[in-house]
Parts: C-alpha cells; sequence; structure tokens
C-alpha cells in the first residue's frame, strides 16, 4: 500500500520536472516567436549585413554555418569513429588504454574556450590556415571527437557478444567482424551520438570567436580557405547593438538556428530508423 | 582409430580461477561425443578451448595442448582463423545475423573467400540449407530477415551457417536447451544424419539426449573429466559412484 502511493509521487514529481523543463522551452520559443516571426522572410534569408537592421539578412551566417558544419562532420566523424573502433575493438586493457580513456573523458568536459586557444595555437598560426573556414571546422571537430569516440564506443558495447562470437566461430578475421557485423548493428547508436555532438558544435560561439570568425562578413564562404560567420556569432553581434530593430533581428536568426538543429536531429532520426529498418 | 581431437593435460585459468583442470581425453572422428555434467563444470570451457574461442575473452590462459589431427592447436604460428573455419561452433542461444536469411549462410563463404560465383554461391548456400533439413521451409524467403524465423528454425539455419564452410569438426554447446521438444527432435536427427560426414561434439544438460545421440559421453565434474567412455557403458554401467548418482539423476 505505502509502495503504491510512494510509486505514484514519484511519478507525479516525475511529470512535474518535465513540464517544468517543457514550460521553460516554450516560453522561449513563444517569446522568440512573437520577437522575431515577423522579421522573417525571403529576404532576410538571403540577405546580406547591412547598417540598417531593415535590411539586414543572414545568408553570410546561414551558409558558414552548414559549411562549418559539413566540413566538422566531414573531418570529426571518420576519425571519431575509427579511434573508437581502436580503442574498443583493437585496445587492451592496459595502463595506457585506461589512461586514454580517462583523458577523452576529461576531454569531453573542458569548456569550449579551450578549444578556441587551440585552433588559434594550432590551426591558425602553426599550420598557417588563417581564419578560414577549414581552421574553424579543424576547431570544431577537436571539440566534438570525444563524445563521438565516447558515444561511438557506446554503440559498439551495445553490440551483442553473440554476434561477434558467431562471426568468430566461422573463421572471419576481426576486422570482418567489426565492418561486416558490428559496425552495421552499431550505426543506428554512432549516428544518434555524431549527430547530437554536431548539434551541440553547430551552437558554439566561443571557439569560433577565438579562432577569427569575423563578426562581419558580406559574403558566403566561397571554399575552405575563406573566411566566414556562423549563425550564432551573427546573433551575438546583432544582440550587443543598441538599436532594438536589430534585437528583432537577432531573434528571427534564433528562429532560423533552431529550425537548423531541428532539421539537424529529424535527419538524425530519420537516418537511425532507415538503418534500423535494414537489419530487421 | 585415431582421434580427430586429442586434449592433452589441459587446464585453463579465467584470471586466477581454474576453470578446467589437467583434461586428457581423445575424440574420435566421424562420431557424437557429449559432454554432461552439472552448470558450471567446464563443459562448456573445454568445448571452447577446441576452436580457441576463449580467445577473445581477456585474461584466460591455457595450459596443456590440444591436438586436432595431431597437430597442436595452441602451438606457436597457428592460424587461428583457419582453425576456426575448420572447427566449426553452434552456440546456446541462437544467433543468427541481423541480415538475411541468404545473406547469414552466405557470410562464412564470403569471409573465407569461398563464395565463388553468384550461382556457386547460391548453390553453396542452398546445399548448406538442405544439410540443415531449412532449405524446404525458407526457400520461398531467403532475402527476408533471418530474425523472423522461429526459435527451431534459428538454430537451424545456424547450424547450416557452419556446415556452409565445409568444416570437420561442429561444436555444439547445448543447441537444443532453448527449443521446445519438436525442434529439440529435429536437431537431434540432424546431429544423427552430420556425424556421417563431421566430428561432433555435443554439450548438453538433457541426460536422455546425450544417451539418444551420442556415441561416447564425458562426465565433467568441477572442471575435471570424471569419467569418459562410451554412452551405453556410462549410462548403464558407469565405473564411478558420482558418475552413477548423477546420470541417475540422484542430483544436477
Amino acid at each position: 500500500m505505502r509502495g503504491r502511493s510512494l510509486d505514484r509521487a514519484f511519478q507525479a514529481l516525475a511529470l512535474l520536472v518535465l513540464c517544468l523543463a517543457l514550460a521553460a522551452l516554450g516560453a522561449l520559443m513563444v517569446d522568440l516567436w512573437r520577437d522575431g516571426a515577423g522579421r522573417l522572410s525571403w529576404d532576410f534569408l538571403t540577405g546580406f549585413p547591412s547598417r540598417r537592421p531593415e535590411n539586414a539578412g543572414i545568408w553570410h551566417a546561414l551558409t558558414g554555418s552548414v559549411v562549418v558544419i559539413v566540413v566538422t562532420a566531414a573531418l570529426a566523424v571518420p576519425i571519431g569513429v575509427g579511434a573508437a573502433i581502436y580503442l574498443e575493438e583493437y585496445g587492451t586493457r592496459s595502463v595506457t588504454a585506461r589512461l586514454i580513456e580517462i583523458n577523452i573523458a576529461n576531454l569531453a568536459a573542458v569548456p569550449s574556450i579551450i578549444y578556441g586557444l587551440l585552433g588559434l595555437g594550432l590551426f591558425v598560426r602553426a599550420l598557417a590556415m588563417g581564419r578560414s573556414v577549414l581552421a574553424g571546422a579543424s576547431t570544431l571537430a577537436l571539440l566534438v571527437l570525444p563524445v563521438i569516440i565516447l558515444s561511438t564506443r557506446e554503440a559498439l558495447r551495445a553490440v551483442p557478444p553473440s554476434i561477434r562470437e558467431g562471426s568468430y566461430a566461422l573463421g572471419a578475421t576481426k576486422w570482418q567482424t567489426v565492418w561486416h557485423q558490428v559496425l552495421p548493428v552499431a550505426t543506428p547508436g554512432i549516428l544518434t551520438g555524431a549527430i547530437l555532438a554536431l548539434s551541440r558544435a553547430i551552437g558554439e560561439t566561443a571557439p569560433l570567436i577565438t579562432v577569427g570568425a569575423l563578426t562581419f562578413v558580406a559574403f558566403a564562404p566561397d571554399g575552405l580557405s575563406s573566411p566566414f560567420t556562423v549563425l550564432p556569432i551573427q546573433i551575438f553581434n546583432w544582440v550587443s547593438r543598441p538599436q532594438p530593430e536589430f534585437q528583432v533581428n537577432a531573434a528571427a536568426a534564433i528562429l532560423v538556428l533552431l529550425a537548423l538543429l531541428l532539421t539537424l536531429n529529424a535527419a538524425a532520426i530519420w537516418l537511425r530508423d532507415r538503418s534500423q529498418q535494414t537489419l530487421r | 582409430m585415431i582421434p580427430k581431437i586429442r586434449a592433452h593435460g589441459l587446464s585453463f585459468y579465467y584470471g586466477a580461477v581454474r576453470a578446467l583442470d589437467d583434461i586428457s581425453v581423445e575424440i574420435p572422428p566421424n562420431l557424437v561425443t557429449a559432454f554432461i555434467g552439472p552448470s558450471g563444470c567446464g563443459k562448456s570451457t573445454f568445448l571452447r578451448t577446441l576452436n580457441r574461442m576463449n580467445d577473445i575473452i581477456a585474461g584466460t590462459r591455457v595450459e596443456g595442448r590440444v591436438l586436432i589431427d595431431e597437430a597442436d592447436i595452441y602451438g606457436p604460428g597457428v592460424d587461428v582463423v583457419a582453425l576456426r573455419r575448420r572447427v566449426g561452433m553452434v552456440f546456446q542461444k541462437s544467433n543468427p545475423f541481423p541480415k538475411s536469411i541468404f545473406d547469414n549462410v552466405a557470410y562464412g563463404l564470403r569471409v573465407n573467400d569461398m563464395a565463388g560465383s553468384r550461382p556457386e554461391l547460391a548453390g553453396r548456400v542452398e546445399a548448406s540449407l538442405r544439410q540443415a533439413a531449412l532449405w524446404d521451409e525458407v526457400k520461398d524467403r531467403l532475402h527476408e530477415s533471418a530474425l523472423a524465423l522461429s526459435g527451431g528454425q534459428q538454430q537451424r539455419l545456424c547450424i547450416a551457417r557452419a556446415l556452409a564452410v565445409r568444416p570437420e569438426i561442429l561444436l555444439m554447446d547445448e543447441p537444443a536447451s532453448a527449443l521446445d521438444p519438436i525442434a529439440t527432435q529435429r536437431i537431434e536427427e540432424l546431429v544423427y544424419e552430420l556425424k556421417k560426414s563431421y566430428t561432433i561434439v555435443i554439450v548438453t544438460h538433457n541426460m536422455q539426449q546425450a544417451a539418444r545421440v551420442s556415441d561416447y559421453t564425458a562426465f565433467f565434474w568441477l572442471g575435471r573429466l570424471a569419467e569418459y567412455g562410451r554412452t551405453d557403458k556410462i549410462f548403464t554401467n558407469p565405473a564411478e559412484k558420482l558418475t552413477e548418482d548423477y546420470v541417475t539423476g540422484r542430483f544436477g
């Protein structure tokens, strides 16, 4: 009897917490929508920055964000998945392996500005990439790498041992087992982890400011070595202006950023469901 | 008769725990040998030393020798991958790959470069499924998921998969323990058919099953080989009191 009322109480508490979280998100969305929705238009999406708020657009920042995130993914996903496969499937349980493991977990918690400083020193200066898309994407790739490695390892670990054993028992090598059996089963989990990591990267501002993403760019990026800016930086820039019209622009740009994020997450869910279907 | 498998003074350790203690046994070719004994007695562990499946568990160690066709499989320079192709294995819980029925059987052929041309591959897959008495049930849905099959069919698919790479020895780790009596009977009939071409070692908890399908029986007790001999002798006139108590169901 007591167990049951406790159970009910806990259920109610959980529901309350969920509602609070959703309410906070809802309030934010409503507020943004009221401020920014009126400003959303084709001209706003395809326009370039301007001193006059009613002429300003976000095409440069939107394309910047998309290009940077695509390059980040192209760098971080193969390296991260490869590192995870090595650690999980090939690495031994030695002291060095454990040290590496602890370090990766710690790296995932390092503030992003630190990665920005590293990116400035390593990519912009030492490797002479300059204030380019490549330098920014490389920095973001470093930032999300630990998260991708950790989530990929989780996904690999979740593959039932019986599948590996079945493969080994047929005379498959380690690599054949990983490539043909383990990776296909782990793909949905790997994709989910990678997309969540990239979702984090797309909202980052601090490390990109440090590596020199510009706050005023009047053109869309036209290559890996092109200077660039991204949506969060444009938003940051507009919010810090005194004119209230720029605040409206910022709200509208946040809506666009949110839409981009939701699209990315939706793509993740679609990809995950699709790869699960081919398995069943 | 030259034994197909010969274990000599074999001990096995999980870390510091000794799971097998000085096992010596000779397993004859083209017959069925059953391993019986209570849970945790080492019979599955011993089975898994015969295709070095325990190698993939970290922190394990083997002492002694296992000879297959008189060659030590734990000797230096032994190709474990090639060994596992020669010594097939069917597991307690059927573990089809999350792929089509066809791809499950074709996988072993592909990874061992035995696939050949498309029609050759299809022929090998069909032959293996026929050998495992599964062909008639699946021939119209070869490209559907293997996970849609019933438990008994999945286990026969795993047998077909193991047979496809033409092993010499088939290790079966309680292959029918999760199946209903009818599916179990089909597996047992299959074992009887297969021993014409393969040396079969089967671990079982089921005393009647051991008596029905096997020619030789090994009784394991606390990591040791308590008694080994012809199945009829083990079940009707065992040398050890312990064996008699176990096979008559006084414990275990």
